[in-house]
């Protein structure tokens, strides 16, 4: 296999494959710990608030770094229709990967909840206490996490498709 | 291979891509029909009878005849109130939590009875609650919710569950159908033992004289480390007194709370905290008892001096979630703890987002707080 003419920063190359296993651990403990009642559910609620706090900090890394590291361009016979689809859903994927956190940490202070992330950081309150709001936040956390798991299931589907079918650079230019 | 495409030829269009790269097709479609599967596999779409807490909510509002929408879906009928903690210091020795260092820490919190009906008569239920929410400055906060009821009438959460089943009534007469709830018992001698225990228990006359009980085991966290296995009771410092059946039907609807507005109008009433110590192969387990006789320390001491209807802010809008636990109190291998958590965050999710009409005992406040 000959190197890529173009590639990811390595800098991006990390950050894409951290936040893609942080982001897909997350969405299954996200789906797991609100379908169980036994004493893992503890355990999964701790670790949900924890990697989500972490994924916003690596997202405003990566936002900074994307824009100071343009990634390289996508293959020029592409077709048009797919250079949108590809345009669209990487940032759909970065304001999701900003939404749900800030969503979850919004919506568990218009709860009053308690924040405590990384075993006992306690985290401040981002909204007054208004269980409204919160009945709102918590209902798009869910829609938001659905999107964001089918947007990553068309990201991959795509990754696929250029690595299997097309034979292009794009999954070489990011590994 | 990537580097064997010719990039001088044209790449055909995507259709005939697909056509041409059958197996790596059906690859593709295969990884995200697995990954699709394991999500709703983790999520339990495809295992419907693994308990969740969504299926315990909506079996408490069967059995309660639908939903009081933006009331609470159990110990609905409350009253909300706030007076203040003292930690003491044989508590210190065996729990780090900061409540107990001494501070006056404020407290918040709620009393109610258990029934998911918010305007049920007083004299037709026969177990009530204490909800507090423990604020020290500083330091992270301790929320518990604890009943007067002799330990739990279950020990898990399947059990917990079966036995809601096993009382709703059958649509056909209105009634439980008492062979599901005999069913029920057959397989629970626990909760036949906490029925007995039940039976032989005088109910207090009000909730300023009654006691509260954790329930649940937990583990306080001592300084040095050590982790003690603990159940704690809210004991009335009040004279315990207690009314007959035939006083109580005589009484008005709601006169658990005007008999607790009237005595708050009197002066603060008190509780003390007292943690009972698990000794070794005591069963942890909400349903058994531990013996009379093992070790008791008492940890501080609660004073109630305000009491206040339900209303938008206060108690009302606070999940009294069991796991909200400082450093120094953690959970311990009681299972019901998480269930409880988990299914009180569905309980919170779905009343936050209905419109709550006026509480039964709603405008009425006592005591001196503002």
């Amino acid at each position: 296999m000959s190197r890529p003419a173009h590639r990811f920063t390595l800098l991006s190359r990390l950050l894409h494959w951290t936040m893609a296993a942080l982001v897909l651990a997350m969405l299954f403990i996200g789906i797991g710990m609100v379908s169980t009642v036994s004493p893992r559910y503890a355990g999964l609620v701790s670790v949900h608030k924890s990697i989500g706090i972490l994924i916003l900090v690596l997202v405003a890394i990566r936002l900074v770094n994307r824009l100071l590291n343009p990634p390289p361009p996508l293959p020029a016979d592409l077709p048009r229709v797919q250079v949108i689809a590809a345009t669209a859903s990487h940032w759909l994927l970065y304001c999701l990967m900003f939404a749900l956190p800030l969503v979850g940490w919004a919506m568990l202070s218009a709860a009053g909840s308690p924040i405590v992330v990384f075993g006992g950081l306690h985290l401040p309150p981002i909204l007054p206490h208004d269980v409204a709001v919160f009945a709102v936040l918590r209902t798009a956390h869910t829609v938001l996490a659905l999107l964001l798991f089918a947007t990553f299931l068309a990201h991959l589907g795509a990754a696929l498709f250029h690595a299997l079918i097309r034979r292009d650079e794009v999954l070489p230019s990011m590994v | 291979m990537p580097g064997d495409v010719d990039r001088n030829a044209p790449t055909p269009d995507t259709a005939t891509l697909l056509k041409r790269n059958p197996v790596q097709a059906l690859t593709i479609a295969v990884v995200l029909a697995a990954t699709a599967g394991a999500f709703a596999y983790v999520g339990g779409f495809v295992t419907p009878h693994r308990l969740g807490a969504n299926h315990f909510v909506d079996a408490m509002q069967t059995a309660a005849g639908g939903p009081h929408a933006g009331f609470r879906r159990a110990h609905a009928k409350g009253i909300c109130i706030a007076g203040s903690f003292v930690g003491a210091a044989p508590g210190r020795a065996i729990s780090k939590a900061a409540v107990f260092g001494g501070a006056i820490v404020p407290v918040t919190g709620r009393f109610a009875e258990a029934a998911p009906d918010p305007f049920a008569k007083d004299s037709s239920e026969a177990v009530r609650s204490m909800a507090l929410r423990l604020q020290p400055a500083g330091a992270p906060e301790w929320r518990m919710a604890i009943n007067d009821t002799p330990g739990l009438h279950v020990s898990t959460p399947q059990a917990f569950y079966d036995n809601v089943v096993a009382s709703t009534p059958d649509p056909a007469t209105g009634k439980p159908d008492p062979a599901k709830m005999q069913a029920f018992l057959a397989q629970h001698p626990e909760t036949v033992a906490f029925l007995a225990r039940m039976k032989a228990r005088k109910l207090a006359s009000g909730f300023f004289d009654d006691t509260y009980n954790s329930v649940d085991g937990f583990l306080f966290v001592a300084p040095d480390g050590t982790k003690r296995l603990v159940r704690w009771s809210m004991e009335a410092e009040e004279p315990f007194a207690t009314l007959t059946p035939a006083e109580r039907d005589a009484k008005p609807a709601n006169y658990m709370f005007d008999d607790l507005l009237a005595r708050v109008r009197r002066g603060p009433v008190k509780w003390r905290l007292v943690a009972t110590l698990a000794q070794p192969g005591d069963p942890n387990r909400a349903a058994e008892v531990w013996p009379a006789d093992r070790p008791r320390v008492v940890m501080g001491e609660l004073t109630i001096d305000h009491v206040e209807s339900e209303a938008t802010g206060n108690c009302q809008d606070v999940n009294f979630d069991p796991l909200a636990l400082p450093p120094g109190i953690a959970p311990s291998d009681d299972p019901i703890p998480f269930a409880r958590s988990a299914v009180y965050s569905v309980s919170f999710r779905r009343r936050s987002g209905e419109h709550k009409p006026p509480s039964a005992v709603a405008n009425q406040s006592a005591g001196a707080r503002s």
